[in-house]
Protein backbone atom coordinates (compact mmCIF):
# COMPACT_ATOMS: atom_id res chain seq x y z
CA UNK A 1 0.00 0.00 0.00
CA UNK A 2 2.86 2.43 1.32
CA UNK A 3 4.54 1.58 -1.88
CA UNK A 4 1.71 2.21 -4.78
CA UNK A 5 1.30 5.73 -2.48
CA UNK A 6 4.88 6.44 -2.97
CA UNK A 7 4.80 5.46 -6.52
CA UNK A 8 1.91 7.74 -7.05
CA UNK A 9 3.81 10.40 -6.02
CA UNK A 10 6.60 9.97 -7.91
CA UNK A 11 4.72 9.49 -10.75
CA UNK A 12 2.70 12.67 -10.45
CA UNK A 13 6.26 14.43 -9.94
CA UNK A 14 7.43 13.47 -13.01
CA UNK A 15 4.58 14.85 -14.61
CA UNK A 16 5.62 18.19 -15.56
CA UNK A 17 8.86 17.35 -16.29
CA UNK A 18 8.17 14.37 -19.20
CA UNK A 19 9.03 15.83 -22.42
CA UNK A 20 5.74 15.06 -23.74
CA UNK A 21 4.22 17.46 -21.90
CA UNK A 22 6.83 20.10 -22.21
CA UNK A 23 6.03 20.35 -25.92
CA UNK A 24 3.91 23.29 -26.96
CA UNK A 25 0.76 23.12 -25.77
CA UNK A 26 -0.98 24.55 -22.69
CA UNK A 27 1.03 23.93 -19.50
CA UNK A 28 -1.62 24.16 -16.57
CA UNK A 29 2.01 25.01 -13.62
CA UNK A 30 2.59 28.35 -16.66
CA UNK A 31 -1.19 29.18 -16.67
CA UNK A 32 -1.89 28.99 -12.72
CA UNK A 33 1.57 30.96 -12.50
CA UNK A 34 0.51 33.92 -14.91
CA UNK A 35 -3.26 34.03 -13.55
CA UNK A 36 -1.85 34.19 -10.16
CA UNK A 37 0.52 37.37 -11.64
CA UNK A 38 -2.39 38.97 -13.53
CA UNK A 39 -4.59 39.21 -10.30
CA UNK A 40 -1.02 40.30 -8.25
CA UNK A 41 -0.30 43.29 -11.27
CA UNK A 42 -4.14 44.11 -11.06
CA UNK A 43 -3.85 45.16 -7.24
CA UNK A 44 -1.10 47.18 -7.69
CA UNK A 45 -3.40 50.26 -9.40
CA UNK A 46 -6.65 50.39 -7.52
CA UNK A 47 -5.04 49.38 -4.23
CA UNK A 48 -1.03 50.13 -4.26
CA UNK A 49 -0.79 53.04 -6.35
CA UNK A 50 -4.24 54.32 -5.05
CA UNK A 51 -2.87 54.30 -1.19
CA UNK A 52 0.38 55.37 -2.34
CA UNK A 53 -0.36 58.61 -4.42
CA UNK A 54 -3.76 59.26 -2.26
CA UNK A 55 -1.71 59.58 1.12
CA UNK A 56 0.80 61.79 -0.49
CA UNK A 57 -1.97 63.93 -1.84
CA UNK A 58 -3.57 66.48 0.21
CA UNK A 59 -6.33 65.69 2.72
CA UNK A 60 -8.97 67.65 0.67
CA UNK A 61 -7.52 65.60 -2.53
CA UNK A 62 -7.46 61.96 -1.31
CA UNK A 63 -10.67 60.48 -3.13
CA UNK A 64 -10.48 62.45 -5.91
CA UNK A 65 -6.81 60.62 -6.18
CA UNK A 66 -8.06 57.49 -5.35
CA UNK A 67 -11.22 58.01 -7.99
CA UNK A 68 -9.07 58.92 -10.99
CA UNK A 69 -6.70 55.83 -10.29
CA UNK A 70 -10.38 53.50 -10.26
CA UNK A 71 -11.29 55.31 -13.22
CA UNK A 72 -7.45 54.62 -14.94
CA UNK A 73 -7.95 51.25 -14.34
CA UNK A 74 -11.25 50.75 -14.99
CA UNK A 75 -11.47 52.62 -18.69
CA UNK A 76 -7.88 51.29 -19.47
CA UNK A 77 -10.09 47.58 -19.05
CA UNK A 78 -12.68 48.44 -21.32
CA UNK A 79 -10.49 50.29 -23.80
CA UNK A 80 -7.99 46.80 -23.54
CA UNK A 81 -11.06 44.28 -24.79
CA UNK A 82 -12.01 46.97 -27.50
CA UNK A 83 -8.66 47.94 -29.66
CA UNK A 84 -5.96 47.76 -27.05
CA UNK A 85 -4.86 44.42 -27.03
CA UNK A 86 -5.19 44.61 -30.90
CA UNK A 87 -3.03 47.50 -31.36
CA UNK A 88 -0.71 46.47 -29.17
CA UNK A 89 -0.16 42.84 -30.18
CA UNK A 90 -1.82 42.14 -33.16
CA UNK A 91 0.12 40.94 -36.25
CA UNK A 92 2.87 43.24 -36.69
CA UNK A 93 2.02 46.12 -39.09
CA UNK A 94 5.82 47.71 -40.49
CA UNK A 95 7.36 47.25 -36.77
CA UNK A 96 4.95 50.21 -35.75
CA UNK A 97 1.72 49.15 -34.46
CA UNK A 98 -0.41 45.85 -34.14
CA UNK A 99 -3.46 45.31 -36.72
CA UNK A 100 -6.78 45.02 -36.09
CA UNK A 101 -7.23 41.31 -36.29
CA UNK A 102 -7.95 41.55 -32.50
CA UNK A 103 -10.20 44.33 -32.25
CA UNK A 104 -13.22 43.29 -29.55
CA UNK A 105 -10.56 40.55 -29.23
CA UNK A 106 -12.43 38.80 -32.12
CA UNK A 107 -11.18 35.64 -32.69
CA UNK A 108 -9.60 34.75 -29.33
CA UNK A 109 -11.08 31.56 -27.90
CA UNK A 110 -10.63 29.54 -24.75
CA UNK A 111 -8.75 27.19 -26.92
CA UNK A 112 -6.30 30.09 -28.13
CA UNK A 113 -2.53 29.57 -26.81
CA UNK A 114 0.21 32.82 -26.26
CA UNK A 115 3.29 30.18 -26.18
CA UNK A 116 2.01 28.21 -23.14
CA UNK A 117 -0.83 30.13 -21.74
CA UNK A 118 -4.20 30.47 -22.60
CA UNK A 119 -4.31 33.80 -24.95
CA UNK A 120 -6.83 35.36 -23.00
CA UNK A 121 -4.95 35.43 -20.10
CA UNK A 122 -2.29 36.66 -21.57
CA UNK A 123 -4.42 39.86 -23.12
CA UNK A 124 -5.61 40.09 -19.36
CA UNK A 125 -1.72 40.23 -17.98
CA UNK A 126 -0.58 42.74 -20.92
CA UNK A 127 -3.67 44.85 -19.78
CA UNK A 128 -3.31 45.79 -16.10
CA UNK A 129 0.55 46.63 -17.37
CA UNK A 130 -1.27 49.31 -19.44
CA UNK A 131 -3.58 50.09 -16.69
CA UNK A 132 -0.68 51.08 -14.10
CA UNK A 133 1.08 53.21 -16.63
CA UNK A 134 -1.64 55.28 -17.82
CA UNK A 135 -2.78 55.51 -13.45
CA UNK A 136 0.93 56.04 -13.03
CA UNK A 137 0.34 59.41 -14.99
CA UNK A 138 -1.69 61.35 -12.51
CA UNK A 139 1.32 61.46 -10.24
CA UNK A 140 2.19 64.37 -11.95
CA UNK A 141 -0.95 65.84 -11.66
CA UNK A 142 -3.19 65.38 -9.04
CA UNK A 143 -4.59 68.47 -6.85
CA UNK A 144 -5.91 70.13 -9.81
CA UNK A 145 -6.78 68.28 -13.01
CA UNK A 146 -10.47 68.23 -14.17
CA UNK A 147 -12.29 64.69 -13.41
CA UNK A 148 -13.85 64.60 -17.11
CA UNK A 149 -10.42 65.94 -18.45
CA UNK A 150 -8.39 63.16 -17.04
CA UNK A 151 -11.35 60.47 -18.11
CA UNK A 152 -10.64 61.73 -21.68
CA UNK A 153 -6.81 61.90 -21.40
CA UNK A 154 -7.01 58.17 -20.15
CA UNK A 155 -8.37 56.88 -23.43
CA UNK A 156 -6.77 58.71 -25.86
CA UNK A 157 -3.33 58.16 -24.07
CA UNK A 158 -4.08 54.37 -23.84
CA UNK A 159 -4.93 54.16 -27.45
CA UNK A 160 -2.06 56.13 -28.80
CA UNK A 161 0.82 56.12 -26.59
CA UNK A 162 0.99 52.97 -25.20
CA UNK A 163 -0.33 50.42 -27.27
CA UNK A 164 2.36 51.41 -29.99
CA UNK A 165 5.04 51.73 -27.70
CA UNK A 166 4.14 48.02 -25.99
CA UNK A 167 3.89 47.16 -29.59
CA UNK A 168 7.40 48.28 -29.93
CA UNK A 169 8.93 46.39 -27.44
CA UNK A 170 6.64 43.26 -26.75
CA UNK A 171 4.52 42.87 -29.84
CA UNK A 172 7.97 42.41 -32.27
CA UNK A 173 8.13 45.53 -33.32
CA UNK A 174 10.90 47.71 -34.49
CA UNK A 175 12.57 47.93 -30.59
CA UNK A 176 12.23 44.12 -30.12
CA UNK A 177 13.92 43.30 -33.64
CA UNK A 178 17.01 46.13 -32.59
CA UNK A 179 17.22 43.67 -29.50
CA UNK A 180 16.01 46.53 -26.68
CA UNK A 181 16.20 44.83 -23.28
CA UNK A 182 13.06 45.40 -21.41
CA UNK A 183 11.91 42.94 -19.40
CA UNK A 184 8.98 44.17 -17.21
CA UNK A 185 8.80 47.92 -18.48
CA UNK A 186 11.40 50.11 -18.20
CA UNK A 187 10.45 51.93 -21.13
CA UNK A 188 6.50 50.81 -22.22
CA UNK A 189 6.18 51.26 -18.42
CA UNK A 190 7.83 53.83 -16.31
CA UNK A 191 9.88 55.94 -18.78
CA UNK A 192 6.73 56.49 -20.53
CA UNK A 193 4.56 57.29 -17.88
CA UNK A 194 7.19 59.93 -15.94
CA UNK A 195 7.60 61.75 -18.92
CA UNK A 196 3.94 61.94 -19.65
CA UNK A 197 3.56 63.12 -16.47
CA UNK A 198 6.17 65.93 -16.56
CA UNK A 199 4.45 67.12 -20.22
CA UNK A 200 1.08 67.17 -18.22
CA UNK A 201 2.13 68.67 -15.31
CA UNK A 202 3.91 71.45 -17.28
CA UNK A 203 0.74 72.53 -19.61
CA UNK A 204 -1.46 72.34 -16.77
CA UNK A 205 0.75 74.39 -14.21
CA UNK A 206 2.02 74.66 -10.99
CA UNK A 207 -0.75 74.31 -7.89
CA UNK A 208 -2.02 77.41 -6.85
CA UNK A 209 0.06 78.07 -3.52
CA UNK A 210 2.99 76.18 -4.66
CA UNK A 211 6.08 76.69 -2.65
CA UNK A 212 4.54 79.26 -0.72
CA UNK A 213 2.03 77.26 1.29
CA UNK A 214 2.68 73.88 3.21
CA UNK A 215 1.33 71.33 1.20
CA UNK A 216 1.36 68.21 3.94
CA UNK A 217 0.59 64.83 2.72
CA UNK A 218 -2.89 63.64 3.76
CA UNK A 219 -1.21 60.23 5.34
CA UNK A 220 2.40 58.86 5.14
CA UNK A 221 0.63 55.91 6.80
CA UNK A 222 -1.70 55.11 3.73
CA UNK A 223 1.64 55.48 1.48
CA UNK A 224 3.60 53.64 2.99
CA UNK A 225 0.76 50.48 3.26
CA UNK A 226 0.04 51.39 -0.71
CA UNK A 227 4.57 50.95 -1.03
CA UNK A 228 3.73 47.57 0.39
CA UNK A 229 1.08 46.30 -2.09
CA UNK A 230 2.90 47.72 -4.68
CA UNK A 231 6.25 45.64 -3.92
CA UNK A 232 3.42 42.37 -3.14
CA UNK A 233 1.89 43.09 -6.63
CA UNK A 234 5.64 43.86 -8.23
CA UNK A 235 6.68 39.83 -8.17
CA UNK A 236 4.08 39.42 -10.26
CA UNK A 237 4.66 42.25 -12.58
CA UNK A 238 8.41 41.16 -12.70
CA UNK A 239 8.45 37.54 -12.37
CA UNK A 240 5.17 36.99 -14.32
CA UNK A 241 6.75 38.45 -16.94
CA UNK A 242 9.11 35.56 -17.93
CA UNK A 243 5.31 34.59 -19.25
CA UNK A 244 6.04 31.22 -17.58
CA UNK A 245 6.63 29.44 -14.56
CA UNK A 246 10.39 28.37 -14.44
CA UNK A 247 13.77 29.12 -13.15
CA UNK A 248 13.84 32.51 -14.51
CA UNK A 249 10.84 33.78 -13.03
CA UNK A 250 12.58 33.03 -9.89
CA UNK A 251 15.56 35.00 -10.78
CA UNK A 252 13.55 37.70 -11.61
CA UNK A 253 11.63 37.03 -8.16
CA UNK A 254 15.17 37.48 -6.14
CA UNK A 255 16.70 40.27 -8.22
CA UNK A 256 13.13 42.23 -7.24
CA UNK A 257 12.71 42.06 -3.57
CA UNK A 258 16.39 42.59 -3.55
CA UNK A 259 16.58 45.63 -5.32
CA UNK A 260 13.46 47.32 -3.38
CA UNK A 261 15.08 46.60 -0.24
CA UNK A 262 18.68 48.09 -1.39
CA UNK A 263 17.24 51.20 -2.73
CA UNK A 264 15.03 51.84 0.40
CA UNK A 265 17.97 52.22 2.64
CA UNK A 266 19.73 53.37 0.28
CA UNK A 267 16.99 56.44 0.03
CA UNK A 268 16.70 56.34 3.98
CA UNK A 269 20.60 56.91 4.56
CA UNK A 270 21.10 59.65 2.12
CA UNK A 271 17.98 61.53 3.42
CA UNK A 272 19.04 60.90 7.30
CA UNK A 273 22.19 62.38 6.41
CA UNK A 274 21.24 65.36 4.05
CA UNK A 275 18.27 66.13 5.68
CA UNK A 276 19.10 64.46 9.17
CA UNK A 277 15.72 62.57 9.54
CA UNK A 278 14.75 58.72 8.31
CA UNK A 279 11.47 59.56 6.91
CA UNK A 280 8.65 56.89 6.42
CA UNK A 281 7.86 58.63 3.45
CA UNK A 282 11.47 58.15 1.96
CA UNK A 283 11.36 54.79 2.96
CA UNK A 284 8.23 54.08 1.15
CA UNK A 285 9.40 56.11 -1.79
CA UNK A 286 12.51 54.14 -1.86
CA UNK A 287 10.96 50.91 -2.19
CA UNK A 288 9.40 52.12 -5.33
CA UNK A 289 12.41 53.39 -6.80
CA UNK A 290 14.14 50.41 -6.62
CA UNK A 291 11.56 48.28 -8.43
CA UNK A 292 10.91 50.64 -10.86
CA UNK A 293 14.99 50.30 -11.78
CA UNK A 294 15.09 46.49 -11.51
CA UNK A 295 11.77 46.46 -13.62
CA UNK A 296 13.63 46.04 -17.20
CA UNK A 297 16.64 44.20 -15.56
CA UNK A 298 14.41 41.87 -13.91
CA UNK A 299 14.76 38.90 -16.31
CA UNK A 300 18.62 39.78 -17.15
CA UNK A 301 20.59 40.83 -13.95
CA UNK A 302 22.53 38.70 -11.24
CA UNK A 303 21.84 39.12 -7.33
CA UNK A 304 24.86 41.36 -7.34
CA UNK A 305 23.88 43.47 -10.22
CA UNK A 306 20.53 43.66 -8.23
CA UNK A 307 21.98 45.44 -5.39
CA UNK A 308 24.06 47.82 -7.19
CA UNK A 309 21.04 48.75 -9.32
CA UNK A 310 18.98 49.37 -6.33
CA UNK A 311 21.30 51.43 -4.31
CA UNK A 312 22.02 53.97 -7.57
CA UNK A 313 17.56 53.78 -7.52
CA UNK A 314 17.42 55.06 -4.01
CA UNK A 315 19.90 57.99 -4.28
CA UNK A 316 19.55 58.67 -7.49
CA UNK A 317 15.37 58.87 -6.78
CA UNK A 318 16.11 61.04 -3.19
CA UNK A 319 17.99 63.53 -5.32
CA UNK A 320 15.41 63.73 -8.40
CA UNK A 321 13.00 64.65 -6.10
CA UNK A 322 14.32 66.86 -3.20
CA UNK A 323 16.83 68.76 -5.57
CA UNK A 324 16.73 68.41 -9.49
CA UNK A 325 12.46 69.31 -9.06
CA UNK A 326 13.26 72.37 -7.44
CA UNK A 327 15.91 73.61 -9.07
CA UNK A 328 13.91 73.17 -12.61
CA UNK A 329 10.81 74.37 -10.78
CA UNK A 330 8.03 72.04 -12.04
CA UNK A 331 4.92 71.16 -9.70
CA UNK A 332 5.08 66.97 -10.70
CA UNK A 333 2.93 66.36 -7.82
CA UNK A 334 3.88 63.17 -6.41
CA UNK A 335 7.22 63.01 -8.40
CA UNK A 336 5.66 60.79 -11.30
CA UNK A 337 8.65 61.85 -13.00
CA UNK A 338 11.39 61.99 -10.29
CA UNK A 339 10.88 58.56 -9.37
CA UNK A 340 9.25 56.56 -12.48
CA UNK A 341 11.15 58.41 -15.41
CA UNK A 342 14.38 59.01 -13.93
CA UNK A 343 14.32 55.30 -12.27
CA UNK A 344 13.45 53.90 -15.70
CA UNK A 345 16.05 55.40 -17.28
CA UNK A 346 18.76 54.15 -15.08
CA UNK A 347 17.39 50.61 -15.03
CA UNK A 348 16.91 50.71 -18.80
CA UNK A 349 20.68 51.83 -19.28
CA UNK A 350 21.88 49.29 -16.11
CA UNK A 351 20.27 46.59 -18.32
CA UNK A 352 22.69 47.39 -20.88
CA UNK A 353 25.53 47.12 -18.72
CA UNK A 354 24.64 44.21 -16.52
CA UNK A 355 22.72 41.53 -18.57
CA UNK A 356 24.21 38.38 -17.87
CA UNK A 357 23.82 35.84 -20.64
CA UNK A 358 24.48 33.14 -17.77
CA UNK A 359 21.22 34.51 -16.31
CA UNK A 360 19.30 35.30 -19.42
CA UNK A 361 20.86 33.46 -22.84
CA UNK A 362 18.91 36.64 -24.53
CA UNK A 363 20.85 39.80 -23.42
CA UNK A 364 24.28 40.71 -22.91
CA UNK A 365 25.28 43.48 -21.41
CA UNK A 366 28.73 46.21 -22.14
CA UNK A 367 30.22 43.97 -18.50
CA UNK A 368 30.09 40.64 -20.20
CA UNK A 369 31.46 41.71 -23.22
CA UNK A 370 28.38 43.84 -25.68
CA UNK A 371 29.37 47.26 -25.86
CA UNK A 372 26.73 47.77 -28.53
CA UNK A 373 23.75 46.67 -26.09
CA UNK A 374 24.24 49.79 -24.38
CA UNK A 375 23.46 52.30 -27.28
CA UNK A 376 20.95 50.12 -28.08
CA UNK A 377 19.52 50.70 -24.84
CA UNK A 378 20.03 54.49 -25.01
CA UNK A 379 18.17 54.79 -28.63
CA UNK A 380 15.35 52.44 -27.05
CA UNK A 381 15.10 55.19 -24.26
CA UNK A 382 15.45 58.46 -26.19
CA UNK A 383 12.93 57.08 -28.88
CA UNK A 384 10.13 56.38 -26.22
CA UNK A 385 10.74 59.30 -24.35
CA UNK A 386 10.58 61.92 -27.67
CA UNK A 387 7.58 59.57 -28.58
CA UNK A 388 5.76 59.51 -25.15
CA UNK A 389 6.85 63.78 -25.08
CA UNK A 390 5.75 64.94 -28.13
CA UNK A 391 2.54 62.47 -28.48
CA UNK A 392 1.24 63.30 -25.21
CA UNK A 393 1.45 67.29 -25.53
CA UNK A 394 -0.33 66.91 -28.50
CA UNK A 395 -3.36 64.89 -26.57
CA UNK A 396 -3.04 67.21 -24.03
CA UNK A 397 -4.28 69.99 -26.26
CA UNK A 398 -6.52 67.84 -27.87
CA UNK A 399 -7.69 66.64 -24.19
CA UNK A 400 -8.30 70.54 -23.42
CA UNK A 401 -10.16 71.68 -26.62
CA UNK A 402 -12.83 68.17 -26.00
CA UNK A 403 -13.47 69.54 -22.29
CA UNK A 404 -13.12 73.08 -22.07
CA UNK A 405 -9.62 73.30 -20.08
CA UNK A 406 -7.64 71.09 -18.13
CA UNK A 407 -8.24 72.38 -14.65
CA UNK A 408 -10.41 72.97 -12.06
CA UNK A 409 -11.84 76.23 -11.16
CA UNK A 410 -9.60 78.22 -8.79
CA UNK A 411 -12.44 77.92 -6.05
CA UNK A 412 -12.80 74.13 -6.09
CA UNK A 413 -9.06 73.98 -6.14
CA UNK A 414 -8.39 75.81 -2.78
CA UNK A 415 -11.63 74.52 -0.83
CA UNK A 416 -10.60 70.72 -2.27
CA UNK A 417 -11.64 68.46 -5.13
CA UNK A 418 -13.25 65.19 -2.64
CA UNK A 419 -15.48 67.87 -2.21
CA UNK A 420 -16.05 69.76 -5.14
CA UNK A 421 -16.07 67.15 -7.92
CA UNK A 422 -17.02 63.69 -5.31
CA UNK A 423 -18.88 65.54 -3.24
CA UNK A 424 -17.58 63.48 -0.22
CA UNK A 425 -14.97 63.50 2.65
CA UNK A 426 -12.09 60.82 2.83
CA UNK A 427 -12.47 61.31 7.08
CA UNK A 428 -14.73 62.40 9.32
CA UNK A 429 -12.60 63.75 11.51
CA UNK A 430 -14.91 66.24 13.58
CA UNK B 1 -9.31 87.59 47.38
CA UNK B 2 -9.02 85.04 44.50
CA UNK B 3 -6.15 84.88 41.49
CA UNK B 4 -6.26 82.90 38.88
CA UNK B 5 -3.02 81.39 37.69
CA UNK B 6 -2.80 80.25 33.72
CA UNK B 7 -0.11 78.15 32.78
CA UNK B 8 1.42 77.13 29.47
CA UNK B 9 3.36 74.28 29.46
CA UNK B 10 5.17 71.10 27.86
CA UNK B 11 2.21 68.22 26.99
CA UNK B 12 4.81 65.72 28.48
CA UNK B 13 5.00 67.34 31.93
CA UNK B 14 1.52 67.53 32.39
CA UNK B 15 1.24 65.07 35.08
CA UNK B 16 4.50 65.61 36.81
CA UNK B 17 2.48 69.44 37.06
CA UNK B 18 -0.55 68.01 38.40
CA UNK B 19 1.40 65.72 41.31
CA UNK B 20 3.39 68.09 42.04
CA UNK B 21 0.27 70.84 42.99
CA UNK B 22 -1.54 67.24 44.77
CA UNK B 23 1.63 67.66 46.65
CA UNK B 24 0.63 71.16 47.98
CA UNK B 25 -3.21 70.42 48.59
CA UNK B 26 -4.34 72.17 44.96
CA UNK B 27 -7.88 70.26 44.58
CA UNK B 28 -8.96 70.70 40.81
CA UNK B 29 -8.06 72.24 37.79
CA UNK B 30 -8.70 72.83 34.48
CA UNK B 31 -6.93 71.87 31.56
CA UNK B 32 -7.22 72.21 27.50
CA UNK B 33 -5.13 71.21 24.67
CA UNK B 34 -3.88 74.43 23.09
CA UNK B 35 -1.31 75.69 20.06
CA UNK B 36 0.99 78.05 20.16
CA UNK B 37 4.71 79.59 19.76
CA UNK B 38 6.69 82.00 21.44
CA UNK B 39 10.89 81.98 21.26
CA UNK B 40 10.75 78.47 20.73
CA UNK B 41 9.02 78.98 16.76
CA UNK B 42 8.00 76.79 15.10
CA UNK B 43 9.56 72.93 13.31
CA UNK B 44 9.85 72.08 10.28
CA UNK B 45 8.74 69.11 8.06
CA UNK B 46 10.76 68.06 5.57
CA UNK B 47 8.52 66.15 2.91
CA UNK B 48 11.11 64.92 -0.24
CA UNK B 49 12.74 67.74 0.01
CA UNK B 50 10.18 70.01 -0.04
CA UNK B 51 10.28 71.90 3.56
CA UNK B 52 7.36 72.89 5.65
CA UNK B 53 7.42 75.12 8.78
CA UNK B 54 4.82 74.12 11.15
CA UNK B 55 4.50 77.63 13.24
CA UNK B 56 1.96 76.48 16.18
CA UNK B 57 3.20 73.67 18.46
CA UNK B 58 0.97 71.75 20.71
CA UNK B 59 0.79 73.04 23.93
CA UNK B 60 -0.79 71.94 27.53
CA UNK B 61 -2.84 75.47 29.01
CA UNK B 62 -3.50 74.62 33.21
CA UNK B 63 -6.19 76.96 34.69
CA UNK B 64 -6.32 77.12 38.57
CA UNK B 65 -7.82 79.95 40.77
CA UNK B 66 -6.52 79.68 44.31
CA UNK B 67 -6.36 82.43 47.08
CA UNK B 68 -4.13 85.38 46.51
CA UNK B 69 -2.04 84.34 49.47
CA UNK B 70 -1.16 80.76 47.66
CA UNK B 71 -0.21 82.33 44.40
CA UNK B 72 3.49 82.39 45.47
CA UNK B 73 3.81 78.48 46.36
CA UNK B 74 1.70 77.56 43.21
CA UNK B 75 3.53 79.41 40.68
CA UNK B 76 6.95 78.32 42.37
CA UNK B 77 5.37 74.54 42.30
CA UNK B 78 4.52 75.12 38.35
CA UNK B 79 7.84 76.68 37.73
CA UNK B 80 9.97 73.81 38.97
CA UNK B 81 8.05 70.85 37.97
CA UNK B 82 7.50 72.22 34.71
CA UNK B 83 11.20 72.88 33.86
CA UNK B 84 13.48 71.10 31.16
CA UNK B 85 15.29 74.32 30.58
CA UNK B 86 15.24 73.56 26.94
CA UNK B 87 13.54 76.54 24.95
CA UNK B 88 9.66 76.44 25.05
CA UNK B 89 9.52 75.34 28.49
CA UNK B 90 6.04 77.34 28.58
CA UNK B 91 4.47 80.95 30.88
CA UNK B 92 2.74 81.70 33.69
CA UNK B 93 0.26 84.71 34.16
CA UNK B 94 -1.51 85.19 37.02
CA UNK B 95 -5.03 87.07 36.93
CA UNK B 96 -7.02 88.73 39.09
CA UNK B 97 -10.57 86.93 39.69
CA UNK B 98 -13.71 89.31 40.25
CA UNK B 99 -15.90 86.31 41.72
CA UNK B 100 -16.52 82.87 42.17
CA UNK B 101 -19.55 80.56 42.04
CA UNK B 102 -20.02 77.17 42.73
CA UNK B 103 -22.72 76.16 40.45
CA UNK B 104 -24.51 73.16 42.90
CA UNK B 105 -24.25 75.33 46.06
CA UNK B 106 -24.16 78.95 45.72
CA UNK B 107 -20.86 79.11 47.90
CA UNK B 108 -19.14 82.54 46.68
CA UNK B 109 -15.74 83.36 46.83
CA UNK B 110 -12.83 81.01 48.40
CA UNK B 111 -15.39 78.91 49.44
CA UNK B 112 -16.05 78.12 45.68
CA UNK B 113 -12.74 76.92 44.96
Amino acid sequence: MKRIRLMTVTMLLALPLSPAWAADGLNSGDTAWMIVSTALVMMMTPAGLALFYGGMSRYKNLLNTLAMTFVAYCLTSVVWVLWGYSLAFGPDVGGIIGGLDFIFLSGITPASLEGTIPTNVFALFQMTFACITVALVLGSIVDRMKFSSWIVFTVLWVTCIYTPIAHWVWGKGWMATMGALDFAGGTVVHINAGVAGLVLCRVLGKRIGYGKEAMFPSSIALTALGAALLWFGWFGFNAGSALVADGLAGSAFLVTNTSAAAAALAWMFTEWVVTRKPTVLGIASGVVAGLVAITPAAGFVGVGASILIGLAAGCLGFFAVSRLKHKLGYDDSLDAFGVHGMCGTLGALATGLFADPAINAAGTGLFFGNPKQLLVQIVSILATAGFTAIGTLVLVYVTKALTGGLRVGEENEITGLDGAVHGERAFELE
Amino acid sequence: MLKKIEAIIKPFKLDDVKEALNEIGIQGMTVSEVKGYGRQKGHKEVYRGAEYVVDFIPKIKLEIVVDAGRVEQVVTKIRESAYTGKIGDGKIFVLAVEQAVRVRTAETGIDAV
